[in-house]
C-alpha cells in the first residue's frame, strides 16, 4: 500500500513544472514525505519530527542541492541516519551470576510467555542448565502455556499453583535454583500496562527481589504510537537492560522499535519471528530493521 | 470561549491529536480535507462550534452498529438453531478474553452459550478457554490440542444444536494476516461448520489490538478478505492507546465496531458507542488551542 521510500523521495524531489534545479522548497516537500513514510510505518510523532529535523539539517549540510543525484544521496541520508539511530552496533545478551537471572517484561498479548519458552530453549543448546518460572498468577492457563513450552523444549518449569504472589514464586525459584545446580533462571511475569500503579509496583518488587543481572521488555512489532508511552514507563520502573521485539514475521513496517529506541536508549537484544519455538529468535540488525521501516 | 479560526494552526494541532492517536497520516488527511471543505479556512467559528464539527467528521466514517442490540446483548430472531460466532484475529489480541467477557453478558440475558475451542496450537488455549468457561459457567466443547480446528468448530456447532444453545461462539487460533495456509484454514473451518447448519456463522468478529498501528489496516484487509468480517472489537482500550486506526479501517470495510475492551475482567467489555470513542481520541485535549 505504501510506497517505497526512495520512489517517494524521487517524486517529492521531481520538480513539478521541470523548471531547473533542486531548490530548498523541494527538499522541504522532501523532508515532508520522508516524515509522512515514518508516520505510516508508526514511527512516534515526536520522533519523527525530531528525526526528519535533523535529516533536513543533515541534507541541507551534504549541500544536496547542488548534488548530481540528489534523491540517492537524500535516500542514503535518511537510510544511514535511521541504521545509526536503531543502534549501530549490537549489543549483546550475557547474563551473568551464579544463577544468572533474566526477569521478562511487557504489555498484555505481546509475547512475553512464548519467548520466555525460546530463549530457554536457545540457553538450553548452549549447554546451560535453563529453569524457567511462571510467576504470571492472572492469565487464565499462564502456568499451563509455560509449562507446555518447557515440555516442548525439555526445558525445566518451576510452578507453585497455589502461590498467588510473584515476588515470592520468584524468590523461591532462584532459590530451588540454587540448590539443584541451575546455571540460569527466567522468570516470565504476567503482562500490565504503564499505567496500572499496582502491577507496575508488582514487577518491580519482583525485579528488587531477585535482582536480575537482564530485564528485557517484551513488544510486539504492530505497536503504534503508544510503544513510547509504554516503553518509558516500563523503563522508569524497572530500567531494563534491552528490548525484544515480537512478531516480526508479519508485515509491519515496525517503526516503534525505532521510536523506543530513541526514546529510551536501551538496545534491541532480540527479535522473534514466529509462533513455533525453533528457528525463530533472532539477533537483531539495525541496518534490516531501517530498511524494513523505510519499506526498502 | 471566544472565535476561533480555522488556520494552519489549528489544522496543525487536528493533526498531532489525530497521528498521535493511531488515526494514520491518510486517514487524518482525509478528515482535515472534510473539515476544510466544511468550514472554509481562515473562517472565525466559535470554538465550541469547531470541536463539534471536529468530532461529527471523525464519528461519520464510522460504520454504525446498531450499539442498542450490542447493549441488549441481543440476538436476531427467527435464526434456526443456535447463532454461530466465529472469532478471528492476529495474535495476542484478545480474541479468547473477548469471547470469555462475551459469554457471560449472553448468559447473563438468559441466553445459552456454548463455546469451541477452536485454538488447538498455541499452547494451553483449550485450558485457557476452559477456564473462561468454568468461571462464566458455559459449556465448552474441545478435542484438545494439536487436533483439527474445523472439527471443534463442526462439534461445538453440532453441540449447540443437540442441546437448544441459544449461542454457539469458536474460539480461533491467533494467525498473521500474511500467512496464506492460516488464512485458508479458516474458510475451512466455516465450511465444515456449515456442514451442520448452513448460513454459518451468523457472525465473524475481528478483534483488533487497540494499541495496533497501521499494521491493523493490512489485518482488516486480509481477514474480510478470508472470511466476511461483520464485526469489530477492539480490546485494551484501558490503556494509554487510542485505538484510531480503527476509523480508517470502519470507513475503508465498512464494518462496523461492535465491542470494545476495556481491562481483563469478565466485566470490561462494553458495547461501543462512536462519540465517546471519538471524545477520547481527544482526551480533553481541544484542538482550537494549542
Ligand atoms: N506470529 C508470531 N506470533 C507470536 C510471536 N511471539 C508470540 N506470538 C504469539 O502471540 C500470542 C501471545 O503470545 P504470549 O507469549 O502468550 O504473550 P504474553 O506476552 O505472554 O501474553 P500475556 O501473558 O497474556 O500478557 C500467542 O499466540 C503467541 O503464539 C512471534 O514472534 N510471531
Ligand atoms: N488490559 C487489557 N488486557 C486485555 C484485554 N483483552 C485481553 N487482554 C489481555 O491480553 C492478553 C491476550 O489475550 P488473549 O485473549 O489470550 O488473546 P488471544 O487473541 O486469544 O491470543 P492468541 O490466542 O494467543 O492469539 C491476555 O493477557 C489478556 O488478559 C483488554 O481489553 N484490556
Ligand atoms: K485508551
Ligand atoms: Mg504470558
Ligand atoms: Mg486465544
Amino acid at each position: 500500500m505504501f510506497d517505497n521510500l526512495s520512489n517517494r523521495i524521487d517524486r517529492a524531489l521531481k520538480n513539478i513544472k521541470g523548471e531547473g534545479s533542486i531548490s530548498e522548497i523541494n527538499v522541504a516537500s522532501t523532508v515532508k514525505e520522508i516524515r509522512r513514510a515514518l508516520l505510516e510505518a508508526d514511527v512516534n510523532f515526536k520522533v519523527a519530527k525530531e528525526i526528519t529535523n535533523e535529516i533536513r539539517e543533515q541534507a541541507l549540510g551534504q549541500n544536496i542541492l547542488i548534488d548530481v543525484k540528489p534523491g540517492q544521496l537524500f535516500t542514503k541520508i535518511v537510510s544511514d541516519k535511521l541504521t545509526e539511530l536503531m543502534g549501530s552496533e549490537m549489543v549483546p545478551f550475557t547474563p551473568t551470576g551464579n544463577p544468572a537471572t533474566v526477569l521478562i517484561a511487557g504489555l498484555q498479548g505481546s509475547g512475553k510467555t512464548t519467548f520466555t519458552g525460546k530463549l530457554g530453549l536457545r540457553l538450553k543448546k548452549q549447554g546451560k542448565q535453563v529453569l524457567l518460572v511462571a510467576a504470571d498468577v492472572y492469565r487464565p492457563a499462564a502456568i499451563d502455556q509455560l509449562e507446555t513450552l518447557g515440555e516442548q523444549t525439555g526445558v525445566e518449569v518451576y510452578t507453585e499453583r497455589e502461590n498467588k504472589n510473584p515476588v515470592s514464586i520468584a524468590e523461591n525459584a532462584v532459590k530451588y535454583a540454587k540448590e539443584n545446580g541451575k546455571s540460569i533462571v527466567v522468570v516470565d511475569t504476567a503482562g500490565r500496562l504503564a499505567i496500572d500503579e499496582q502491577m507496575m509496583d508488582e514487577i518491580e518488587a519482583v525485579k528488587k527481589a531477585i535482582n536480575p543481572s537482564e530485564t528485557l521488555f517484551v513488544v510486539d512489532s504492530m505497536t503504534g504510537q503508544d510503544a513510547v508511552n509504554t516503553a518509558k514507563t516500563f523503563n522508569d520502573r524497572l530500567d531494563f537492560d534491552g528490548v525484544v521485539l515480537t512478531k516480526l514475521d508479519g508485515d509491519t513496517r515496525g517503526g516503534a522499535a525505532l521510536s523506543i529506541r530513541r526514546v529510551v536508549e536501551k538496545p534491541i537484544k532480540f527479535i522473534s519471528t514466529g509462533e513455533k519455538l525453533e528457528n525463530t529468535l533472532d539477533e537483531f540488525y539495525p541496518e534490516r530493521m531501517a530498511q524494513r521501516i523505510l519499506g526498502m | 470561549a471566544g472565535k476561533s479560526k480555522v488556520d494552519d494552526e489549528v489544522l496543525d494541532n487536528l493533526e498531532e491529536i489525530l497521528v498521535t492517536s493511531d488515526v494514520g497520516v491518510e486517514t487524518t488527511l482525509k478528515i482535515i480535507d472534510r473539515i476544510e471543505a466544511r468550514v472554509a479556512k481562515d473562517k472565525y467559528v466559535s470554538a465550541t462550534e469547531l470541536n463539534k464539527i471536529l468530532h461529527e467528521e471523525i464519528a461519520s466514517l464510522l460504520d454504525e452498529n446498531k450499539s442498542e442490540d450490542v447493549e441488549g446483548y441481543t440476538i436476531p430472531e427467527g435464526i434456526e438453531g443456535p447463532y454461530v460466532i466465529l472469532v478471528v484475529g492476529v495474535n495476542g489480541v484478545g480474541k479468547t478474553t473477548t469471547i470469555g467477557k462475551l459469554s457471560a453478558k449472553f448468559k447473563s440475558k438468559g441466553y445459552k452459550v456454548v463455546l469451541g475451542a477452536a485454538d488447538t496450537f498455541r499452547a494451553a488455549a483449550v485450558d485457557q478457554l476452559k477456564l473462561w468457561g468454568e468461571r462464566t459457567g458455559v459449556d465448552v466443547v474441545s478435542k484438545g490440542m494439536n487436533t483439527d480446528p474445523s472439527a471443534v468448530a463442526f462439534d461445538a456447532v453440532k453441540r449447540g444444536v443437540e442441546t437448544n444453545a441459544d449461542i454457539v461462539i469458536v474460539d480461533t487460533a491467533g494467525r498473521l494476516h500474511n500467512k496464506v495456509n492460516l488464512m485458508n484454514e479458516l474458510s475451512k473451518i466455516k465450511r465444515v461448520m456449515q456442514k451442520v447448519t448452513a448460513d454459518v456463522p451468523h457472525e465473524v468478529i475481528l478483534v483488533l489490538d487497540g494499541s495496533t498501528g497501521q499494521n491493523a489496516v493490512n489485518q482488516a484487509r486480509e481477514f474480510t478478505k478470508a472470511t466476511e468480517v461483520t464485526g469489530l472489537a477492539i480490546t485494551k482500550l484501558d490503556g494509554t492507546a487510542k485505538g484510531g486506526v480503527v476509523i480508517g479501517i470502519s470507513d475503508e470495510f465498512k464494518i462496523p465496531v461492535k465491542y470494545i475492551g476495556v481491562g481483563e475482567g469478565v466485566e470490561h467489555l462494553q458495547a461501543f458507542r462512536k462519540m465517546e470513542f471519538v471524545e477520547s481520541l481527544f482526551g480533553g485535549r481541544d484542538a482550537t488551542k494549542s
